[in-house]
């Protein structure tokens, strides 16, 4: 081997590690990141990319290199050299491999943990919010014994089930139970990254899917709603189950999925950290309208959460108290129009910024 | 100087079967392993075409992102059809049963497989099995997906559900019965001489596959019983509502479904490790590393069923596990891409189709490798599970992957089977409009999914409209690519330049006799003169880059004397330094 072909080598070698860092911070393949979480993951992603650039590079390029160097002239018909093999480069070709991978499981280990993925269920205990709404309601001490009294995942799925509008909208499925061994088996969760552990998250909502829709309910209000609201910068835990087939709850800004399975319980924790409207989707095949079963998640201020919320409860108050003798005349604009203009999804704000201020002038 | 593949055809002439076989008995009823490896060929490829029009009418729907070609429902029951036809219906049994059928015996220097009926029966099963399962598109075609998760299956057309869970079983049946045939040929009817260490790599790899298809299959069957309870009498062990559980389901759904992924890689393995060795005029690098890994493979295949369930059912400590084992399973396959990088290093290529094909194979299985790879990090995945980035990498796998390694294989072997050289030329522009319409049709799905295009939908947000109408064209160029091959492959059949014996100079037994082979394959016994892959043994002298010959350590040889070498037979081998004594192979 002469000394050119060593430079050239390296010089190659040097370019394809290049060509690969580049690409993997400029691939471009990424939604924007709208969660915590979502950073970590895409730097997970872009290490993995920049090793899968290299290897493609390395491999295409031996086999480019090979069919135009190595290409038989037409009237050769010997046979090449009586190479066997070789192991010192088997055991390079294997350890380095191994130790790639071993790597990115480390990392992608590291990532999980980072994003809740080995907490689960340490807050378990924290529904404390919505039990002591919910004591207000009648029947929910008897419903509170007994919920006692059953295993954990149960009990989870009780708590849940004790927020009226969430047992509105929920089918009556058996809830599967722990298994006895093993840790969590059944309930499948991203659970609190490790420094929320044993924090109770600061927003609870449950999500309901169904063919073809997502309904999703508030505790502690009636609220019964079509898309997601979250606030800005708040720890929001998810609980999702499902009433028919299954389902799973994806918004791609998030990088954050989850499967609905009728019968169990699951849960994402995640806090949103970018203002703006993205889409949340149905990622398991559900049926004929799978395509159709998209609705939006909103990350909003605080303020303006709580406004949405507040209008939604004006909404749902209006429906549940009026609907049997509804009269138009009796209500003020703004209570007459909040159910549209949620429909149109306009936020109690706009409405406000439209309404001519005639009491003011 | 006497070349190495002349060495094995003068060793062989008594072996050399000299009446030619009929041809008209290839459309018989029949045990001969050949006519049933034909008739797996054709039929299969059959319906690799019927799912290719499926394939087409779903990428005509996703040319608009809006339902606007054919009806929600009819859209779902096209991409489950495609999807089971393709894996049921053609890889698996194309792969196995079309080439393992035609080759293994010819290869180990057996007259037949070991069991001819019942491989007469396997194949039989499957061309009734595929008429019903098309059929159901006249009594509303099953639409849950291949997956077929419940409960939506549970909650789907009963007819479409009950044909295609029937046509699952009888498949598995087929499958299971070849398996069993596979695994008692290889290890019964090898020619005397011919130890574990001297088969050709396909039947290395024909191995792994038949006892991961006898371990995993009869799982499937288990879970397709009990689904079938679930739909026919209203029992409850996937519906929630009667208690039952859907991951459950899943569970054994994927036990054998993962391994079936290998099951429809790991033959191609095997192929791609003889075309490359013979085209390059090198012997395989590493060929006992290569062996070994087909059955790390098989091993491992069978424990990392569970990186379909992220976003599922599965607790942190398993989706750890499985995430673990998932990646530990791209060293094996890393071994076999590196060493057939190296086979082709320094070699002298004859860039034939079947050469292009391994070789574009290897390019797209790569870019397949490390998507799933990626997919296999459980923090990513649940961002892309389901998702296109999942369609791309799958695609990469079992079309990149698995099809170009069967069109290499029919190049490559269809001077053996029909007597009859393909056209080079169209063979050519054949590799070429697949490979450009296959990257254009899948490329660009990987990033559709990253940014949010979900699978299995009819319709789409319109942002996602210019990627996929590129993916729409590529499909329609994949579709136009089969032609020339139809046309090359019929025409070369019938007119095509006679083939000769051995037309590419190879060394493994089955070019040891005439072309097409003869009943029963050999006069006599054939003998291995040499390794099944000793190229250039006659030159020992040529100066490589690695160290040649270390007579003192022979691990650190890379000549004839490397351990990792497939020697020729002791009794019978040309090479005196070769020669031993009595090979404990014989009897």
């Amino acid at each position: 081997m002469n000394i050119p072909s060593q430079i050239t080598t390296l010089l190659a070698g040097i370019l394809l590690t290049l060509i690969s860092f580049w690409y993997g911070q400029n691939h471009n393949l990424l939604p924007v990141e709208a969660s915590k979480n979502a950073a970590s993951v895409d730097n997970l992603f872009n290490a993995m990319l920049t090793i899968g650039t290299g290897i493609f590079l390395l491999v295409t390029g031996i086999l480019i290199y090979s069919a135009i160097k190595f290409r038989r002239a037409p009237d050769d018909t010997s046979d090449g050299p009586p190479v066997h093999g070789n192991i010192p480069l088997e055991i390079l070709w294997t350890a380095i491999p191994a130790i790639i991978v071993l790597g990115i499981s480390v990392y992608s280990f590291d990532v999980y943990t980072a994003e809740g993925g080995m907490n689960p269920m340490d807050h378990s205990m924290a529904h404390g919010k919505a039990h002591h709404q919910v004591a207000a309601q009648p029947g929910s001490a008897i419903a509170a014994t007994l919920i006692s009294q059953a295993e954990p995942t149960q009990q989870k799925a009780e708590s849940v089930l004790q927020d009226p509008a969430t047992n509105a909208v929920r089918e009556d499925i058996p809830k599967r139970k722990e298994a006895p061994t093993l840790g969590t088996v059944t309930q499948p969760q991203v659970g609190s990254s490790p420094e929320k552990a044993g924090k109770p998250p600061e927003v609870v909502i449950n999500v309901t899917g169904m063919q073809y829709a997502w309904l999703f309910t508030y505790p502690g209000t009636e609220v019964v709603a079509g898309e997601l609201h979250v606030p800005l910068g708040r720890d929001v835990l998810i609980n999702i189950s499902a009433n028919d087939v299954l389902h799973a709850f994806w918004v791609p800004e998030f990088r954050l999925k989850q499967d609905a399975v009728p019968g169990r319980e699951a849960e994402l924790r995640f806090t949103p950290t970018r203002e703006g409207q993205y889409p949340l989707i149905c990622a398991e095949l559900c049926g004929a309208y799978h395509g159709a079963m998209r609705t939006i998640v909103v990350v909003e201020p605080q303020e303006a959460y709580d406004t949405w919320l507040q209008s939604q409860q004006v909404a749902s108050a209006h429906t549940l108290d009026q609907a049997i003798a509804a009269n138009p005349a009796t209500m003020t604009a703004e209570q007459y129009l909040a159910p549209y203009a949620h429909e149109m999804g306009l936020s109690p704000e706009i409405l406000d910024q439209l309404r001519p201020h005639n009491g003011h002038s | 100087m006497t070349q190495a593949a002349q060495i094995q055809e003068e060793a062989n002439q008594f072996a050399h079967g000299n009446k030619p076989g009929n041809w008209k008995e290839y459309f018989s009823f029949s045990t001969d392993h050949k006519v049933i490896g034909i008739q797996y060929l054709v039929t299969t490829f059959f319906f690799y075409l019927i799912g290719g029009v499926l394939a087409t009418l779903v990428r005509t729907e996703l040319a608009t992102p809006e339902s606007d070609f054919v009806s929600r429902e009819v859209y779902n029951s096209l991409f489950t059809v495609h999807a089971t036809v393709m894996i049921f219906l053609w890889i698996v049994p194309g792969a196995t049963g079309g080439f393992g059928n035609y080759l293994i015996p010819l290869m180990i220097g057996a007259r037949d497989m070991a069991f001819p009926r019942l491989n007469a029966l396997a194949f039989w099963i499957i061309p009734p099995t595929g008429l019903m399962l098309m059929s159901s598109f006249l009594v509303g075609a099953p639409g849950a997906g291949w997956t077929n998760y419940p409960p939506l299956s549970l909650v789907s057309g009963k007819a479409g559900e009950m044909i295609w869970i029937l046509s699952i079983l009888l498949l598995g049946t087929s499958s299971i019965l070849a398996a069993v045939n596979f695994i008692v040929t290889i290890f019964k009817m090898r020619v005397p001489g011919m130890g574990l260490n001297q088969m050709p790599l396909f039947c290395w790899s024909m191995l792994a596959t038949s006892f991961l298809a006898l371990i995993a299959t009869p799982v499937l069957a288990g879970a397709m019983i009990l689904l079938s309870f679930d739909v026919l009498i209203g029992t409850a062990f996937f519906n929630p509502t009667g208690g039952g559980d859907p991951i459950v389901y899943q569970h054994l759904f994927w036990f054998y479904s993962h391994p079936a992924v290998y099951i429809m890689i790991l033959p191609i393995f095997g192929m791609i490790s003889e075309i490359v060795s013979v085209h390059s005029r090198k012997p395989i690098f590493g060929y006992k590393a290569i062996a070994y890994s087909s059955i790390a493979i098989c091993g491992l295949g069978l424990i990392v069923w569970a990186h379909h369930m992220f976003t599922s059912g599965t607790p942190p400590w398993l989706r750890m596990f499985f995430m673990i084992t998932t990646m530990v399973i791209s060293v094996p396959t890393g071994i076999k891409i590196f060493s057939w990088l190296a086979t082709l290093w320094g070699g002298k290529l004859d860039m034939s189709s079947a050469l292009l094909f391994a070789m574009g194979f290897i390019c797209l299985f790569v870019i397949g490798g490390i998507s799933g790879v990626m997919t296999a990090s459980v923090p990513f995945d649940i961002h892309v599970h389901d998702t296109y980035f999942v369609v791309a990498h799958l695609h990469y796998v079992l079309f990149g992957g698995s099809v170009f390694g069967l069109y290499g294989g029919f190049y490559h072997w269809f001077p053996k089977i029909t007597g009859r050289m393909m056209s080079e030329a169209w063979g050519k522009v054949h590799f070429w409009l697949t490979f450009i319409g296959f990257n254009l049709a899948f490329m660009p799905m990987h990033k559709l999914g990253m940014e949010g295009m979900n699978r299995r939908i009819a319709e789409y947000d319109p942002k996602f409209a210019t990627l996929n109408l590129i993916c729409t064209i590529g499909a329609y160029l994949l579709a136009v690519s089969t032609i020339p091959f139809i046309v090359n492959a019929t025409w070369s059949w019938l007119r095509g330049k006679p083939a000769g014996d051995n037309p590419w100079r190879a060394l493994t037994l089955e070019w040891m006799t005439t072309s097409p082979p003869p009943v029963e394959n050999f006069e006599a016994d054939p003998v291995l003169a040499t390794g099944p892959y000793d190229y250039g043994m006659g030159n020992r002298a040529t100066e490589v880059d690695v160290p040649f010959s270390e007579a003192d350590d022979p691990s650190l040889s890379a000549g004839p004397s490397s351990t990792l070498r497939a020697k020729p037979d002791p009794v019978a081998a040309a090479n005196p330094s070769d020669r031993g004594d009595e090979s404990y192979n014989r009897e």
